[in-house]
């Protein structure tokens, strides 16, 4: 093997391997052969800094209440480990987000409560902290400000330490927090003489031995506030060796009742229901209704309540010829709507089918509960109904989805199921079933979607599609509802209309018409040698009567005045009075105007030659010229004038840009009319101006900071902040944006001031939350902009691009990517990319699933041949099969136009775990891939009838594919790799090399060490890193003189490997099941000895603790707090620096980028540090201890935690930069370069 | 420190803390109080519930529904006490 032993780092090694296949295979980005950032240091200690791109956006709770204290509902959705605050618009029916806050701990439950009498609710959060807190929503400062946190017990998700459940009396006057087992606690609430809200001590309503499934408070109206419970008790069954207690023990419904006169918690009563029920649902009571609980039970829900007869109801199930009927069918998520005088409740089953229940009653007696079908939605992990008629369903996977009521399904056909039908003696069990007919949504009409990448299975960062930039391909979504998206670095962006125009436009403005105008009548544009006009009412049309010059091309317009317009053309300026009354002002002979820059009282021209002229309107409307003019020492390429805030008549500074590159600030002020104030030096010549006022990033009073952004001619965005005072400029943030000059727009976005900057791509530079963003738009280049508001589109654009005229709007600000959506038929596991002809190699599986043929088959079996009754499965999910049934299938997409151009299902109960890209060293110049699959797999116990290996070759252009054999192997292979032109295949806890065979793959070497099962296989030279499902990665090493694998370094500690990637020769990064991403290394010289040691012998040495030889060392631990479920090692910005990105299952993406000086390590640390004192999370959990959830913290910082220094208060920002020699600014700035750096 | 002490000290924390050993504990009982603890831990943690549960294909409120009902008895029934 003449293969370069003892290289010291990667580098470059990669490559020269697989240059000699001559292809790059798996790999969506060459190495670097440059200086390599993750392995520079020489120490061998590696420092990261973590950033999320993109936070997980499942959402496992879901809460509804006026947290702003106005009439307005809102929604408080929490995604795992962040809080966030949505806003549903009612008018439009869209839903945005308002808040989004990482708290740094688990959010286990929220609830949601409001003292009688007030008008603002209060959140409570259960968490992973062993501390009940409570929040209140800050809408003037847009923040969760935490009143009360009280702390009971160890941190941690514990069996005994409350918090998984959370109950809240329905008057707002005490909260019951729980655990899974034994402990639960009351905690009063009251006002105090501020009307403060205050918080009680603890009262215990322990029960030991005692599992708690779930918790709700009863509605009783003013009386004693009553808890329910649905607890089973295990110390019989515990002690029982017979089984007979078990099978004797009962699930209780226990109502706890808070006396209030006594301070104290009782059993009040206790009754047994059915072994099988999950859920409780309160029934409104006081005034509203008759009171007591819907036990939600497998198949059926019954009411209950002390001291009343028990109902019951069936849960209808859906016809289906399919059905298992022994299968029971779930209630997973309920919501109770009150109205005026009556009210209802959905409530939805597993399958996401929405039923409608009402309760008949007089008084407090229930005479008949009434069920019927609804709809079907996503399975949902929570349901918000809003008193404006909207449905909120937060999905358990995939998008969550706002819904309109059209209807109340009250006089529809469907039929409806009364409790009276089924009368049942006590104790006994319902056994009838009753069935609906599915259908498309009837009562409820669609109105807007949250995006959610959950599950995340798998994901690639490629460009396919050569853009700028790569994008992220990944796998998402579940079941039928299953898609891989195309993510984009971007905004979205909704357009609205395009029209053509008859010439290429160089210039477009919009504008009012008074100064009280509330929308845009005119759309002004300009050609090269005209303008035209354009009005916009219920359609855009020409105008010509307006007073403006249609012969001339136009350099500005702006509304004057109270009533005026002004246009600014090469010759002179024409200010239109509201009676079409013209003055005109004209420039001195043979000097056109170049440049011009207005606000609604002030209007600055520049002159050819550099020459500044400077009006202002007076008293009486008129536009006068200033006696002063000032000659500036080069041509004016840019000019920006200060916005005009309300009720001023003047502004203090002008913003000049030269061609002998500078900036000038100039002063307006009449006493000091354009003298100079500050200069600044640049790069290139700036050719674009624009100075906007954004609210002080410190959320406090209405103070503003103005800023000044300059686009350069070389493509860089720069922003300063123009001191109010002083006119001095300083804070200079600095950004490449594109190849091309770079023109700047000012605009309103996000109800904030924003600028537009045009470059190659537009990009977009908003305030949001207490931070500013620059995001580029995900739209084509544009060569000019103007803000565009009308009735329908509040914050709109209207661009020229090419000859055409472009309306758009961004309606999801904040979002850093943007997505396409391919659909899929299951669950994607994994894909590969064939380089080659650039397609994806998709592996769907999905379990308990009837694959097409098997579907085909039973009907027909069953005597149904009809498929016109097919329902969509992506509403109604794919048909149920048994447990140990597979469905599954191999698809090629083409990524450039989403198409799937192959597709084969897998046959006889075959299911796909792992696919490779491979090319056989035997077959050179044939690319093929290999699908490890499995027959006949049962989950629990695990069990197989065979497992086999595909080997595919691609034909069609890479668009196809043809099977050339089938091996047979003894276990599932869940993983495959391309090792030097042969197959590496992890099957089971065997690794083995195969080579292709005429009939079928050649085993050609094997190694039996792995001590569980392989889940992921990495290479690079002779080096394999394995990783095991429990017991972390191993380092082999292939010896090709003597045909064996060795084993020769293993990890000190058991992980359970999800993901893994190499990051150079002796280094793996790797993600496991607990949420912890960890990097090890194998130390430099042991790496060294192996390689030079021919035989192997050094590398088997003496296995040592009952594992490998020697062990690596671990570099870097981080817990993210989701399941990684990918990791590689890339470059998001062309030319950018090499970093690890990472998906996680709940949807989130995120960085890890290497600090690259020691300064910025000690830097971030020591901020980071200061973040933990001085903004501590809002859940009460310690952030150092969630970020060490399993294993303490290394070798990274939290990026996330320390750009919360923006949202500090003005002191702490000051307190925190004293403390490290710095400015706040300086500390800003650096936290956003770094986030720069990566993308 | 004196032995009764000690005892009543370990006593205490056995009754606050479920699960907490003792001299006698059998590997019954340490076998199910892990299972216990694992249990309620999947069920703290949402991500973990979400990943078995495109595993099993079933929703996550089952998953959570059928680890609950496991929290029961998750090592089968007691084994006979020999006395």
């Amino acid at each position: 093997m003449g293969y370069p032993r003892c290289r010291q780092e990667l580098s470059g090694l990669n490559q020269s391997n697989l240059a000699c296949l001559g292809l790059r295979i798996g790999l969506s980005t060459p190495l670097s052969s440059t200086a390599d950032h993750v392995t520079k240091t020489t120490t061998g200690a590696m420092f990261m800094y973590n950033l999320t791109l993109q936070a997980p956006n499942a959402i496992n709770q879901a809460i509804l209440g006026n947290f702003s204290g106005t009439r307005q509902q809102e929604l408080i959705v929490s995604h795992i480990s962040r809080i966030e605050l949505l806003r549903p618009d009612t008018t439009t029916g869209k839903v945005h987000s308002i808040l989004s806050h990482d708290v740094f701990g688990v959010i286990r439950s929220l609830a949601v409560f409001r003292l009688t009498g007030a008008s603002k609710d209060y959140i409570v959060v259960g968490s992973d902290s062993g501390r009940i807190v409570i929040l209140e929503y800050n809408p003037t400062k847009n923040v969760f400000e935490k009143v009360h946190q009280e702390t009971f017990g160890k941190s941690g998700c514990r069996r005994i330490v409350p918090g998984q459940y959370l109950a809240t009396d329905p008057k707002g006057r005490a909260v019951m927090i729980g655990s899974m087992e034994k402990q639960k606690l009351v905690y009063i609430l009251n006002r105090d003489i501020a009307a403060r809200l205050t918080i009680g001590s603890p009262l215990e309503a322990h029960k030991s031995h005692t599992i708690v499934h779930y918790c709700t408070g009863v509605d009783v109206g003013f009386e004693n506030p009553i808890f329910a419970c649905l607890e089973v008790d295990y110390s019989e069954a515990d002690q029982d060796p017979t089984g007979v207690a078990l099978r004797e023990t009962e699930k209780m419904l226990t109502y706890y009742e808070l006396d209030l006169g006594l301070n104290h918690v009782v059993r009040k009563w206790s009754e047994a229901v059915d072994r099988k029920s999950n859920m409780l649902v309160a029934v409104p009571g006081g005034t509203d209704g008759p009171s007591g609980v819907l036990v939600c039970s497998e198949d059926y829900i019954t009411y209950k309540h002390i001291g009343s007869a028990t109902l019951t109801v069936p849960i209808p199930r859906r016809e289906d010829p399919l059905e298992i009927k022994e299968r029971g069918l779930l209630i997973v998520s309920g919501v109770v709507h009150k109205m005026k005088n009556s009210f209802f409740l959905l409530l939805q089953s597993e399958e996401g089918d929405l039923y409608k229940v009402t309760i008949d009653y007089t008084g407090d007696t229930v005479n008949e509960i009434k069920i019927k079908y609804f709809d079907t939605v996503s399975v949902a992990s929570g349901l918000c109904i809003l008193k404006s008629g909207f449905l909120f369903v937060a999905s358990e996977f995939g998008n969550h989805s706002f819904y309109q009521f059209e209807k109340l399904g009250d006089d529809d056909d469907t039929p409806e199921f009364s409790s009276k039908d089924f009368m049942l003696m006590d104790g006994d069990h319902l056994d009838r079933k009753v069935y609906f007919k599915p259908r498309p949504l009837e009562n409820l009409l669609l109105v807007d979607e949250l995006t959610s990448m959950a599950p995340l299975t798998d994901a690639k960062v490629l460009n396919l599609t050569d853009e700028d930039t790569p994008q992220i391909y990944a796998l998402c979504g579940r079941g039928s509802r299953s898609t891989m998206r195309i993510l984009r670095h971007g905004l979205e962006v909704t357009e609205m209309a395009v029209s053509p125009l008859p010439a290429n436009p160089t210039a477009v403005w919009t504008t009012r018409l008074t100064a009280d105008d509330l929308y845009d009548q005119y759309i002004i544009v300009s050609f090269s040698n005209a303008t035209l006009i354009l009005s916009i009412g219920e359609t855009v049309e020409e105008v010509t009567d307006t007073g403006f010059l249609a012969t001339t091309p136009t350099i500005a317009v702006q509304q004057l005045g109270q009533d005026a317009l002004l246009q600014i053309y090469p010759q002179g300026i024409r200010h239109i009075r509201s009676n079409k009354q013209v003055t005109e002002w004209r420039a001195p002979g043979g000097r056109n105007i170049v440049r011009a820059a207005t606000n609604r009282q002030q209007v600055v021209i520049a002159l050819a030659g550099g020459e500044l002229v400077y009006f202002e309107v007076d008293e009486s409307g008129n536009l006068s010229e200033s006696n002063v003019r000032r000659e500036m020492p080069g041509n004016v390429t840019c000019l920006s004038i200060q916005p005009l805030p309300p009720n001023r008549r003047r502004v203090r500074y002008l913003a000049v840009g030269c061609d002998d590159n500078t900036v000038r600030i100039l002063s307006l002020d009449a006493s000091s009319c354009l003298e100079p104030l500050s200069l600044q030096a640049l790069s290139a010549v700036p050719e674009s101006l624009v100075m906007i006022d954004m609210p002080d990033q410190i959320s406090e009073g209405s103070l503003t900071t103005l800023y000044l952004n300059i686009g350069l001619q070389n493509g860089v965005l720069l922003r300063t902040v123009l001191d109010q005072t002083t006119g001095q400029l300083s804070d200079t943030r600095t950004r490449f944006l594109g190849a091309r000059a770079v023109k700047l727009f000012a605009l309103n976005m996000a109800g904030n001031p924003a600028v537009l900057a045009l470059s190659s791509r537009p990009w977009l530079s908003y305030q949001m939350q207490s931070r500013i963003h620059l995001n580029p738009l995900s739209y084509e280049a544009l060569e000019f902009a103007a803000s565009f508001t009308s009735e329908q589109c509040l914050e709109g654009v209207v661009a020229i691009a090419g000859n055409e005229l472009k309306i758009f709007t961004i309606e999801k600000f904040g979002q850093v990517f943007n997505e396409t959506a391919i659909p899929l038929t299951y669950t994607p596991r994994r894909f590969v990319v064939n380089p080659l002809h650039k397609s994806i190699a998709i592996i769907e599986t999905d379990h308990q699933t009837y694959s097409t043929l098997e579907k085909k088959k039973k009907l027909e079996q069953l005597g149904f041949t009809d498929e016109e009754n097919e329902l969509d499965p992506v509403i109604f999910g794919n048909s149920r099969s048994a447990p140990g049934k597979w469905a599954s299938l191999i698809r090629i997409l083409n990524p450039a136009n989403g198409e799937t151009t192959f597709k084969l299902e897998l046959q006889q109960n075959e299911a796909a775990f792992s696919l490779a890209l491979l090319n056989f060293a035997v077959e050179a110049g044939e690319l093929f891939l290999a699908v490890g699959t499995a027959a006949d797999v049962t989950l629990a116990p695990k069990s197989l009838s065979s497992g086999f290996i595909h080997i595919y070759k691609f034909v069609n252009d890479g668009m196809g594919l043809e099977l050339v054999h089938k091996t047979p192997v003894d276990e599932v292979p869940h993983a495959l790799l391309h090792f030097q032109g042969r197959l590496l295949a992890g099957i089971g806890k065997t690794l083995r090399i195969y080579d292709l065979g005429k009939r079928k793959l050649l085993r050609k070497c094997e190694n039996r060490t792995t001590p569980n099962c392989i889940v992921s296989l990495n290479n690079q030279g002779d080096r394999i890193i394995i990783g095991d499902i429990q017991e972390s990665v191993h380092y082999a090493s292939y010896i090709a003189s003597e045909n064996k694998i060795v084993v020769f370094a293993d990890d000190k500690a058991p992980r359970w490997i999800s993901c893994s990637t190499m990051i150079d020769y002796n280094t793996v990064a790797a993600g496991d099941k607990f949420g912890n991403f960890f990097v090890d290394r194998l130390p430099q010289k042991l790496s060294q000895e192996i390689d030079e040691d021919d035989a192997g012998s050094k590398s088997v040495g003496k296995g040592y603790l009952h594992g490998a030889a020697h062990k690596v060392d671990l570099v870097a631990h981080y817990h993210v707090g989701d399941v990684l479920t990918s990791l590689a090692k890339t470059s998001f910005v062309a030319g950018g620096r090499e970093m690890i990105l990472y998906t996680s299952f709940l949807g989130g993406i995120g960085i890890f980028i290497p600090f690259q000086t020691k300064e910025d390590i000690d830097f971030f640390q020591t901020l980071e540090m200061h973040m933990r004192n001085e903004m501590p999370p809002l859940a009460g959990r310690d952030h150092l201890s969630y970020r060490g959830y399993h294993v303490p913290v290394k070798g990274t910082v939290d990026g996330d935690i320390c750009e919360q220094y923006n949202q500090l208060s003005g002191d702490k920002k000051r307190l925190i930069a004293e403390e490290l020699d710095r400015t706040p600014a300086e500390i800003q700035k650096k936290i956003e370069d770094m986030r720069i750096r990566a993308i | 420190m004196d032995r009764s002490n000690l005892n009543s000290q370990l006593e205490h924390l056995q009754s606050k803390y479920v699960g907490t050993g003792h001299a006698d504990t059998s590997k019954f009982e340490w076998g199910v109080n892990q299972a216990r603890d694992t249990y309620a831990s999947y069920i703290g943690h949402y991500p973990m519930l979400a990943y078995f549960a495109v595993a099993e294909n079933e929703s996550i409120a089952r998953v959570k529904f059928n680890i609950t009902e496991k929290m029961l008895q998750p090592c089968g029934p007691p084994p006979e006490r020999r006395e």
